[in-house]
């Protein structure tokens, strides 16, 4: 079984890394924007994965599961923001969420 | 001798006078002012005359009786020491201005009793003395020059004391912008002076002076260039051709200030000037020429505008000029002491014609015009009586005190050390036209038929402390000229005794004389003349007298004989009567050669060009750049959290970049 090669896992991480950062800046759900932050974060933890992977070592591993923890907390948190800003706001449109204070 | 010791109390006292009124005056009740504003002058009348006793008791070496108070200014040098001085000279002029000014403050309580502002009214006439009495009284050029300004500036605010109406502020403003051109000249002539002397003290500046040679009359040395500087300043300040454009106009303001300031003492200034720097000028023949032309052609050129003015202010401001030119002609044939007694007898019978102008303006309720009044004689006598003795005063009626002064400069002009026919003949015809004028003003005024409205006009004699100070100036206008006892009528000239130190001392001397006899030629205008010219002037003596007649008969022919015939002579010459009625339309002329250019520039030039693009670019200029660019910047800071995201995802980008660049560099 030939081994995969590591430039695979990174130019497919970098990729959607790149989908993840352009959906960021262009959309203007909110909710999209944050299912592509997680994008994002789960593009890098592939990259960690490969390096762990490629080295043989276990930091990458160790990394991944932080940002796996870290990214629950966020989700948990940011939707909770979210479902406060719909409901104060009835948008989900970011361009509408301007200002600090209403 | 107190007051030798302290020259500085005749300058303190008018000072104090002019604080104390304008600083607390305006709650005082008149009389308050009055006794502060008269009794300082007062005061500093009878200071004077202490200061003149003392003053004949000092011995010959002693004067000119200098005092050195500190060093005011010293830079390098450049030493200037606050200092007075009393001479001959000053003495005299001390005299005049303190004995006139303090006659016209009394008259100015009863002129000025029902006008506002009268605490400031008086606080001004003091500041002018104290301005005056510095000018005469300083010993060099730089104090001299702080009275010479001081006095410019109360005579703006006295031409413009009733600034409400624009004429007079006009008026004001007029008068100080064209005295400063002279000043200009005035400045640099004393530079000039500090440039070749190396002091601006008279005594070293005339001891240095009188080594010197006198100067050809071709070339300009530096002591005609200084004296032309010089003078440029005391034609505007003492309102000589071609700057006599400001002083008709100054009559906007009172009448006493007319009086004092644009008559009696400041307008004189130049001709004290002229005198006090006489050992420069006796050494620059070609000023004198200039100043001798300058003050012939002014006592003739003004004499013709006063012929047909009709405001008896007016009338009486162009004499005042044309007295002047007779001053000037005096000093600059030579006759110093000729040209300072005139400018003494003129200070009281111009001082009385204008005040007695004011008695009559006074009494007709405002009125100015002549052909508005008539038949005066009998309503206010002490006015006529008076105004009749300056007349012929100024007149020269033989015997009062113009005659003798006026006869001695034309005398001077004649035969004098730097005489020429032709300025006799313009000083002989102004004196012609003096007599006519002043007649016609007598007789428009106080005699025939009355031409105003009898029932509106309440016609009523001024009250004492006006008329006291007629009668008193009437007395030294009519005994004026014995001071004098000229000896034209076999007296001993006191008056030319006198002063003769001040004008000698540092004159030419015989070698220097002989030395410019032999640059000029064998003949100069004055030469020759010896006894063969006091011939000629007893032969010319008359013919001031007779002139002086011919004025008064014409006047008498046009004005009270014939009154119809003044109208036949104005439509035959019609365009000349127009021409001199508008006073050559000179102010005309000026307007379109100065004024208006200058304006044009100030506006377009200097104000919309330079003021407003330039300047103004530059000063907007900046803001407007921090604010473009901070509008430019402030739209990053949007509170849009996509474009907060863009600039994050752009900046880690270039970041990166950059990184990977900078390792790349560090591989290599």
């Amino acid at each position: 079984m030939s081994v995969v090669p590591i430039s695979y896992y990174l130019v497919l991480s970098a990729i959607l890394f790149g989908l993840g950062a352009v959906a960021v800046v262009f959309k203007r759900n909110i909710i999209t924007i944050f299912m592509a932050i997680e994008l994002m974060l789960n593009a890098v933890n592939l990259a960690f994965v490969a390096f762990a992977r490629a080295h043989g070592q276990i930091d990458g591993l160790v990394f991944v599961f932080f940002v796996i923890v870290v990214a629950a907390a966020e989700a948990a948190v940011g939707l909770a923001i979210v479902i406060t800003i719909t409901h104060n706001r009835q948008t989900l449109n970011v361009e509408r969420v301007n200002l600090l204070k209403l | 001798m107190l007051l030798l010791d302290h020259l500085w109390i005749l300058l303190a006292l008018p000072l104090a006078g002019a604080a104390t009124n304008g600083l607390l005056g305006k709650r005082w009740p008149r009389s308050t002012v009055n006794s502060v504003g008269v009794g300082s002058v007062s005061l500093a009348f009878l200071a004077a005359a202490e200061l003149v006793r003392e003053f004949s008791l000092l011995k010959a070496d002693q004067i000119p009786y200098v005092k050195s108070y500190f060093t005011w200014i010293a830079a390098g040098p450049f030493t200037v020491d606050f200092s007075l001085q009393v001479d001959q000279l000053t003495v005299v002029m001390l005299l005049t201005v303190a004995f006139v000014g303090m006659l016209i403050h009394i008259y100015s309580t009863g002129y000025m009793a029902h006008e506002g502002g009268y605490y400031r009214f008086f606080s001004y006439l003091n500041l002018f003395m104290f301005f005056m009495l510095t000018l005469v009284m300083a010993a060099n050029l730089i104090v001299m020059f702080v009275g010479w300004e001081g006095v410019g500036l109360s005579s703006y605010l006295l031409i413009g004391f009733w600034f409400l109406k624009k004429s007079a502020a006009d008026a004001g403003k007029k008068a100080f912008i064209v005295t400063r051109l002279g000043d200009f000249g005035f400045t640099v002539g004393i530079l000039a002076t500090f440039w070749v002397f190396g002091s601006v003290q008279y005594g070293e500046i005339f001891g240095k002076a009188a080594s010197m040679p006198i100067e050809a009359n071709s070339q300009i040395g530096p002591l005609t260039a200084i004296c032309l500087l010089l003078f440029l300043g005391a034609i505007g300040k003492s309102a000589q051709l071609p700057l006599y454009v400001w002083l008709p106009d100054a009559m906007e303001g009172p009448t006493p200030v007319s009086a004092l300031i644009h008559a009696a003492t400041m307008v004189t200034a130049g001709v004290y000037v002229v005198a006090r720097m006489n050992p420069l000028f006796s050494r620059a023949p070609m000023a004198m020429l200039v100043v001798a032309i300058v003050g012939g052609l002014t006592a003739f050129y003004s004499a013709t505008i006063g012929l047909v003015q009709t405001d008896i202010k007016k009338v009486l401001a162009y004499s005042t000029v044309s007295q002047l030119g007779y001053m000037f002609l005096g000093c600059g044939v030579g006759a110093y002491a000729a040209g300072i007694f005139h400018l003494m007898t003129h200070a009281f019978f111009k001082g009385l014609l204008f005040l007695a102008a004011g008695s009559v303006i006074h009494a007709m309720g405002g009125e100015q015009d002549m052909h508005r009044m008539g038949g005066l004689r009998k309503k206010i006598p002490v006015t006529y009586w008076t105004m009749l003795i300056a007349t012929l005063a100024i007149a020269g009626v033989p015997g009062l005190s113009g005659f003798f002064s006026k006869d001695e400069i034309l005398e001077a002009a004649a035969s004098g050390p730097h005489a020429h026919p032709t300025l006799w003949i313009l000083g002989l015809a102004g004196a012609g036209l003096t007599s006519f004028y002043m007649f016609r003003l007598l007789f428009l005024t106080f005699f025939g038929p009355s031409r105003y409205d009898e029932h509106a006009v309440h016609v009523h004699e001024s009250p004492k402390n006006m008329t006291v100070p007629l009668m008193i100036l009437a007395l030294f206008a009519l005994g004026g000229g014995w001071f004098a006892a000229p000896h034209l009528v076999g007296g001993t000239d006191h008056f030319e005794a006198f002063l003769h130190p001040v004008f000698q001392a540092y004159a030419p001397v015989g070698a220097q004389v002989a030395e410019q006899a032999s640059l000029a030629g064998s003949a100069g205008p004055s030469s020759g003349l010896g006894s063969e010219a006091g011939e000629l002037f007893k032969a010319l003596a008359g013919w001031p007298v007779i002139v002086a007649l011919i004025g008064f008969v014409a006047a008498w022919w046009f004005y009270i004989r014939r009154p119809e015939s003044a109208e036949r002579v104005r439509a035959r010459f019609g365009a000349l009567y127009q021409v001199l009625l508008n006073k050559y339309y000179v102010d005309e002329i000026y307007a379109a050669l100065f004024v208006r250019p200058l304006l044009w520039i100030s506006t377009n030039l200097l104000w919309h060009g330079v003021d407003e693009v330039a300047i103004d670019g530059v000063v907007d200029g900046v803001p407007r750049v921090a604010r473009e660019l901070g509008s430019q910047l402030r739209e990053l800071q949007s509170g849009n959290t996509r474009s907060y995201a863009t600039w994050v995802v752009l900046g880690a980008v270039g970041f990166t970049v950059l990184l990977l660049g900078l390792l790349g560099m560090a591989v290599h």
